[in-house]
């Protein structure tokens, strides 16, 4: 019986060996969805080669690709100068897919509110404190706001949702950045924490006077009744594909391509989006893999993005995109 | 055909299997032994493992982790004191709820209730104890939660707001909540094995408690209850274990704020909420250690609570149970 095991794991090892190429993938769970249907469809542009992705959290693709146990890793947020410092050897940060955050509440009659960064910030410090003080009525006239408690719930677990909305709180609130900072994972002043964003929108949904903070995908698939925001350039904005690819394109986009697109300047840019990125090894350790791993990347840039909108991710625009293939093609294998 | 007559005779026969045995026994020992050992070594080397991992944390905060209650992952400064006070209330509150609950309904099933019920019973209380944690967590997010909310706390906050556990403002998820899901996932637990240990309770306790003109409920308590002390002890530290390591289902409906407060109906954390919650996206090495040393005050608790409780057993359980002369 142990023959007969031994042979047939053997057989089975064989199998997967000779036909196809295993590439290992592992971090944020924020463009799982996506990247589930990159490496479906492209496993029919190339057979030969088959892409495992664990949606472990960004915090685990950073340390995984460092451990250089994975492939490529993947993370919602830029990974910092000291882990990068880590590194057996160069990470290129590869941006993909941006999608938006947007803060959601729960008022009686679903008004259409109107808010701005400032005022965010405060009701997030827990500075305000009622749905009817004057900050809030001032920037929506007409709209009748009950005199009744701001309970704010915010995420109880590290995710890239939190990054980018306490990255954008930092950037239009002083105050915030010297108490509070931007992570992952932060020291809230006030509110209920809830985990994932199913738990924020379900804790939202059932507390009347409540406010919290979800991705645009998740509020549009959940018909959540979200706010419009100020931006930088003094416009009230509804987060949308269409705005977060505008604050893409008119974001400050360094070399490294370790960028925040908070508060991005455009007209019609949504102030609160951010972007993900692949992490791949400049040097990849093994040709044949290194290879394949480079013509998927390629793919996905160009055919990839165009799958992107239908569930929900902005893509890439033109100018960013003619620079990320350009660094594609420095990686030597 | 002469080895035939002497392997045939009984007695030889016997003897043969008598070594055999003898071997087999040893064998059976010795397996037995080993697994009994390796569990008692799995536990060492989940401590090793903790402690290597959190030695960073160790190192960088020493005491201060027990005391403060400071958890910043930005300033990475790191104060476990709000989740200790969190998971000690929400297991104690559990208890609370669920200790004379279980105890009752054992006492019922097996003194009590007609033998038809007892089955049916049973039944639903084991389906109790399978019910998955996420699934409970996600009926008290949604249901359970709001219900108290609308129409539990604001009459507990009537009548006994003057009390400072329930002054505040409560918005549906707080310790009490956490604490009343943890007791559903408990009473279990405790009911099955005092059910068992009730049953054990040799009948001629009970007769003698009748026979010296004791009523129904002194017979339970003089004869099943006092003998049964022991055992029942064991059902609510099996009991307290689940709690205080419980997860899923706390972490949906406690609140999830860091803070130490005396109102039952404020928000709370507990240690094992914070680890599943953190953990993956623990970007740097000291945060990790961080939550690496949060598991192991986690193992604290629980060695620490299980040697309280064996001790006690002895104190008090001890004395009642008279030697046999």
């Amino acid at each position: 019986m142990i023959v007969g095991l031994v042979a047939g794991g053997c057989l089975l090892a064989q199998h997967v060996a000779v036909g196809q190429m295993l590439i290992n993938g592992a971090g944020a769970t924020f463009p799982y969805p996506l990247y589930s249907k990159w490496f479906d469809q492209y496993a029919k542009v190339d057979a030969s080669v088959r892409f495992n992705y664990q949606s472990i959290g960004s915090g685990g693709g950073q340390k995984q690709i460092l451990a250089q146990t994975v492939d490529f890793g993947a993370s919602d947020g830029p990974m910092s100068d000291d882990n990068l410092a880590k590194a057996p050897g160069k990470i290129l940060h590869i941006p993909t897919v941006a999608g938006a955050v947007v803060v959601t509440y729960n008022l009686l009659g679903q008004p259409k509110l109107k808010l701005d960064g400032p005022v965010v910030a405060d009701i997030f410090l827990g500075k305000i404190t009622k749905w009817n003080d004057a900050r809030i009525a001032g920037l929506n006239p007409g709209v009748k706001l009950p005199d009744a408690d701001l309970v704010v719930v915010h995420r109880s677990d590290g995710s890239g949702t939190s990054y980018i909305f306490t990255d954008y709180l930092s950037t239009v609130s002083k105050d915030w950045e010297a108490t509070v900072g931007r992570n992952a994972s932060v020291k809230w002043p006030t509110g209920l924490g809830a985990k994932g964003n199913e738990g924020v929108a379900g804790q939202v949904k059932n507390l009347p006077g409540s406010i919290g903070y979800v991705e645009l995908a998740y509020a549009h698939q959940n018909k959540l009744p979200f706010a419009e925001l100020k931006n930088a350039a003094g416009i009230f904005v509804t987060a949308s594909l269409e705005s977060v690819t505008e604050a893409l394109a008119t974001a400050k986009i360094p070399e490294d391509f370790r960028f925040s697109m908070v508060n991005a300047p455009g007209d019609k840019a949504y102030p609160i989006a951010g972007v993900t990125w692949l992490l791949v090894y400049e040097q990849q350790k093994d040709p044949a893999k290194g290879q394949k791993l480079v013509e998927f990347l390629n793919w996905s840039m160009t055919k990839g993005e165009d799958l992107a909108a239908s569930l929900d991710y902005a893509p890439v625009p033109p100018s960013l995109k003619e620079r990320v293939l350009a660094r594609i093609k420095t990686i030597k294998y | 055909m002469d080895g035939q007559l002497v392997s045939s005779h009984p007695l030889r026969r016997a003897s043969g299997n008598l070594a055999r045995r003898a071997v087999g026994d040893r064998v059976f020992q010795w397996l037995t032994l080993v697994m009994a050992v390796s569990v008692f070594v799995l536990i060492i080397l989940i401590g090793y493992e903790l402690a290597h991992g959190s030695h960073l944390a160790l190192r960088k905060f020493g005491w201060r982790f027990l005391t403060s209650s400071n958890w910043d992952p930005v300033n990475e400064q790191y104060g476990a004191l709000p989740f200790i006070f969190g998971t000690l209330v929400s297991s104690g509150l559990a208890l609370a709820i669920a200790v004379p609950l279980s105890i009752a309904t054992a006492v019922y099933l097996t003194e009590i209730a007609p033998h038809w019920l007892r089955q049916v019973l049973t039944l639903f209380i084991e389906l109790l104890a399978a019910v998955p944690s996420v699934i409970l967590g996600f009926w008290g997010m949604y249901i359970m939660v709001p219900f108290l909310s609308a129409n539990v706390f604001p009459h507990l906050q009537k009548l006994l707001g003057f009390l400072p556990l329930f002054r505040g403002p409560s918005y549906g998820p707080c310790m009490l909540s956490g604490g009343i899901i943890l007791a559903i996932m408990v009473v279990p637990i405790i009911t099955s094995v005092s059910r068992e240990i009730l049953r054990s309770v040799p009948g001629l306790q009970r007769e003698a408690a009748f026979a010296l003109g004791a009523t129904r409920w002194e017979v339970t308590r003089i004869a099943v209850l006092s003998y049964a002390k022991k055992g029942l002890f064991g059902a609510v530290i099996l009991g307290l274990g689940r709690a205080l390591g419980e997860t899923m289902a706390v972490t949906m409906v406690i609140g999830n704020t860091p803070q130490i407060g005396a109102s039952l109906l404020s928000p709370g954390y507990t240690m094992a909420s914070a680890i599943a919650n953190e953990f993956t996206e623990a970007t740097t090495d000291v945060y990790l250690s961080a939550l690496f040393e949060l598991g192991l005050v986690l193992l604290g608790v629980t060695v620490l609570v299980n040697a309280l409780a064996q001790l006690l057993l002895k104190t008090f359980a001890g004395r009642s149970v008279k030697p046999q002369n």
